[in-house]
């Protein structure tokens, strides 16, 4: 099945989010979708898959127009989408999600979950997807919640197969999993659109690319006519340096201490397991690593959200092992936590609340009981223009933004402050790379200003581009330690999947 | 994308506030009065479907206009309901910005009533300066401290509100029994339980007798409108309110910025009872002047469609608890008048909230009214 799209145009109020574009995607081949954090790659998609109904411009199916009065006609149509962020119940079975909406029932409108269960085994199998039926959803990692989504678009038997940022929450073994999966979609003849901000992924798995920059397509063309760097001039519309450049590594004192930490998760499983860590001013300090092997519960007992089992943590000499996360931030704590739209943004709040959501109590922002609305006003408006957030005022809602640049409010939140240490989870999941690089250079200028920094990334080229010394975390412990500048990729790699356990 | 930019530096440009949502007007504005409109329509036909001829059916609204806003008399009923629904619609819609689901307003309502009585009848001798504050004070305190019980549950053991508040009421019913049969609290020489009455320096003075000693308006509207104005400032002007408005909409945002999740629960339950408690106080003090079992006559629960229906918002609840005040002094009329049953009001007032809960179902009822969602974009 082949799609087309001619002149669509879509707005939001005063901000067209498409102008006048034309895009075709053709069956047994990947379209991979080329943007920066706003240029209206997951508008066009909404639009294709009939959640958004565009102002102007059609949309052919098989040369044919079609008009999309919701998802469900869409669907119906063949077009399935999986979006930036995913939409499961996380109480439900695998089998219960997969077939919501589109239940089979028998007699008495009976649910009838056996053939739910075997339908996603079929699929499973065709595809290679090895996901359990009956595994409830939220115990899932985030790699087979994906492929949970995929399945549930391949059981309404869709041709056209829209992906949106799949890998940005993948680990890099999870990544390769995925390309399989999705090879094997276009070798069925499924119509695949593929979007991303990695350069060497589009690369990799597309057939053609289109690039949007500030809702128009500005080029484009067959996979093998185009290399990395004028993909990324084309997005962002100018050269793209893909080098940290830093001075180099002279660590001052002692900041962090960590001895012999152990921490537990929800259910009392060990999480982090005995480990020691320091991190020193001027450091970057990266850790690596597969996703679930306990950076989560270390990140969060290290800024005060959980509580620690055992070990100490010192701060400039000072025990801190017990300080609330709030008396952390007061110590110049900045912590970019990896979950933006749960934890570390309320989607319903502005942009200008969210940009103080952590630092409100300051002098600078509230006197007495009372908020100092305008200076929040200012002071939001300068960090969003500071950190290119593109959007038109502050007094927007945070759920308005494209979801690059909601990472970029937090980031321009916990940055535009005077810290001391950074903590950073997965701080540029999702970024196009002009925004990456300027917050590489963020984190940068904060390490030569005299913080001190600990990345968590699962991305191995961040933790290489960045840190000058490599942790790599495997099953709660830390199992290497590399040197910044001589280590190899492949190690480090190697040691992420357990080799150096 | 970006239109033709006004002057100014980018940061003064992100300063701009959007012209107001066009839809966020139909939604404040236009469906209410739509959704009171259909109630009224449907109620009218709930009457014609129990028997009621054309012209009584006509002779009752008319009743419902006279008695709620026909007459000062008129007026001052309405008044005189809104104060406690007010009040106590301020508490629920301040716990439901916090992300709290209070339903026990209502024994929150009978505590702090009782307590504000039990200072009023207390202290003879007291200037009214003093006896009075001292009976509000009373008031809220004990509301928000019987509140605060189902707070601290919440955020020690995870205990749900919901829960513990419809307990709580439970137990504040026979509590008030139990009371009311306390030798310092019932009337002397009364066998039922009645409490004694309240000194007139504990009473919220009448403001228009002086024209008409009948009217019952009395004090306590001023304590509704300060309620009002500062449950605003406290919501969004204040630290203490940005951290209930974070905590509601995102409980795990808000952890994450360092917000103390368990104390925020505990204030905000409490000053919701607080409230809840002050509306007690105010029928005590200002309508009945001593207390009887089950004296909170259900403002606790009405309390919670006015918080539903002024959408959470200071100044919606105050609109909210004037319109309630209205069906519930002009159905008293209404009964009076035409003889139809007062409960036709409370059908009125759930075909209300029905409609309010609906916006889709009242904009697809009336889309004239309406502008074309697809056309929201074109400005
Ligand atoms: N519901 C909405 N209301 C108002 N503006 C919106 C809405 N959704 C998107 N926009 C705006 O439309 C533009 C395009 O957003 P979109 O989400 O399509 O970007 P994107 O290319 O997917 O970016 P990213 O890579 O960051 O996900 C942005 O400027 C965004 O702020
Ligand atoms: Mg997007």
């Amino acid at each position: 099945m082949d799609v087309e799209l001619r002149g669509i145009t879509k707005r939001f109020g005063s901000v067209t989010a498409n102008r006048d574009v034309d895009l075709k995607v053709t069956s047994g081949e990947v379209l991979g979708l080329l943007g920066e954090n706003g240029a209206g790659k997951s508008t066009l998609m909404n639009v294709l898959c009939g959640l958004y109904s565009a102002d102007e411009g059609e949309i052919l199916i098989d040369g044919k127009p079609v008009a999309f009065a919701g998802p469900g006609e869409a669907i119906a149509a063949g077009i399935g989408m999986v979006h930036q962020h995913f939409m499961l119940i996380p109480v439900f079975t695998v089998a219960e999600n997969v077939v919501l909406g589109v239940e089979p029932t028998g007699r008495f409108d009976h649910l009838d979950l056996r053939r739910a269960r075997e339908q996603v085994r079929a699929i499973n199998d065709d595809y290679g997807l090895e996901v359990d039926p009956d595994a409830l959803v939220e115990n899932l990692p985030v790699g087979i919640q994906q492929r949970v989504e995929i399945i549930k678009v391949l059981f309404r038997s869709a041709d056209v197969v829209i992906f949106d940022e799949p890998t940005a929450v993948l680990t890099p073994q999870e990544v390769e999993d995925f390309f399989n999966i999705v090879k094997g979609l276009r070798d069925d003849g499924k119509a695949i659109v593929f979007i991303t901000h990695k350069l060497n992924e589009i690369l990799e798995i597309a057939d053609r690319i289109s690039v949007l920059r500030a809702g128009e397509i500005v080029g484009g063309g067959e996979v093998g006519e185009l290399n990395a760097a004028e993909l990324a001039e084309l997005m962002v519309g100018r050269p793209v340096s893909f080098d940290v450049k830093k001075t180099p590594f002279d660590p001052g004192e002692v900041l962090l201490e960590v001895e012999d930490l152990t921490v537990l998760r929800d259910n009392d499983d060990l999480a982090v397991d005995r480990i020691d860590l320091t991190v020193r001013r001027g450091e970057i300090v990266g850790i690596a690593g597969v996703q679930g092997n306990g950076q989560s519960p270390l990140i969060e007992a290290l800024t005060g959200l959980r509580r620690v089992a055992g070990g100490t943590v010192r701060f400039k000499g000072r025990d801190i092992t017990h300080a609330s996360a709030r008396d952390r931030h007061k110590m110049g704590f900045a912590h970019i936590p990896e979950d933006r739209q749960r934890t570390g943004l309320i989607p319903a709040f502005t942009i200008a609340e969210n940009m103080v959501l952590d630092s409100y109590y300051e002098d600078r922002f509230s006197a007495g009981p009372n908020m100092r609305w305008s200076a929040v006003n200012a002071a939001a408006a300068q960090a969003a223009a500071d950190f290119d957030v593109r959007t038109k005022s502050v007094f927007n809602t945070v759920a308005t933004l494209s979801g690059g640049n909601q990472q970029k409010v937090i980031v321009a939140r916990e940055l535009s402050r005077d810290t001391e240490f950074l903590i950073a989870a997965q701080p540029t999941r999702g970024l196009d790379i002009g925004s990456i690089e300027y917050i590489h250079s963020r984190i940068v200028e904060a390490r030569e200003e005299g913080d001190g920094v600990l990345i968590v990334s699962s991305e191995l080229d961040e933790i290489m581009a960045l840190s000058d010394r490599i942790l790599v975390m495997f099953k709660g412990r830390i199992v290497a330690e590399y040197d910044g500048a001589s280590a190899e990729k492949g190690v480090v790699g190697l040691a992420m999947a357990g080799a150096a356990a | 994308m970006t239109d033709p930019q006004p002057p100014g530096t980018l940061s003064d440009q992100l300063l701009d506030r959007a012209a107001p949502d066009r839809t966020a007007f139909e939604d404040l504005v236009v469906v209410p009065i739509l959704a009171v409109f259909i109630a009224l329509v449907l109620g009218a036909l709930t009457m014609f479907a129990t028997n009621v001829d054309l012209p009584t059916i006509g002779r009752s609204y008319v009743a419902l206009l006279e008695g709620s806003v026909g007459s000062l008399s008129a007026i001052s009923e309405t008044l005189t309901a809104a104060m406690p629904l007010t009040l106590a619609g301020l508490g629920i819609a301040l716990g439901f910005r916090a992300g709290l689901f209070n339903i026990g307003a209502e024994g929150q309502v009978l505590i702090g009533g009782m307590a504000a009585v039990i200072v009023g009848f207390s202290f003879d001798g007291l200037p009214a300066a003093i006896h009075l504050p001292l009976a509000l004070l009373a008031g809220a305190i004990a509301g928000g401290l019987y509140a605060s019980i189902a707070g601290w549950l919440r955020a020690a053991t995870g205990a749900h509100e919901v829960i513990s508040t419809i307990m709580l009421n439970l137990i504040s019913y026979r509590l008030v029994d139990y009371l009311l049969r306390l030798d310092f609290i019932q009337r002397e020489g009364r066998a039922d339980p009645i409490s004694r009455s309240v000194l007139e320096t504990a009473e919220l003075p009448r403001l228009l007798t002086w024209i008409d000693a009948n009217l019952r308006l009395h004090a306590g509207i001023f304590l509704m409108l300060a309620a009002v104005v500062v449950i605003h400032w406290l919501l969004f002007r204040t630290k203490l309110g940005f951290e209930f408005r974070a905590s509601g909409a995102s409980p795990d945002a808000a952890r994450y910025a360092g917000m103390r999740a368990g104390l925020i629960i505990v204030l905000a339950m409490g000053m919701a009872g607080a409230l809840a408690g002050l509306a007690g106080a105010n029928q005590g003090l200002g309508v009945l002047g001593r207390a009887t079992p089950g004296f909170s006559a259900g403002i606790g629960f009405d309390a919670i469609a006015v918080a539903l229906l002024g959408r959470s918002h200071p100044y919606g609840v105050l609109l909210a608890g004037l319109l309630f005040g209205a069906l519930e002094a002009g159905g008293r009329q209404m009964q009076v008048d035409a003889g139809v049953s007062i409960d036709l009001i409370g059908i009125i007032q759930a075909l209300i909230i029905v409609f309010i809960a609906a916006p889709l179902l009242v904009r697809s009822l009336f889309p004239w009214a309406f502008r074309k969602l697809a056309k929201v974009g074109r400005e």
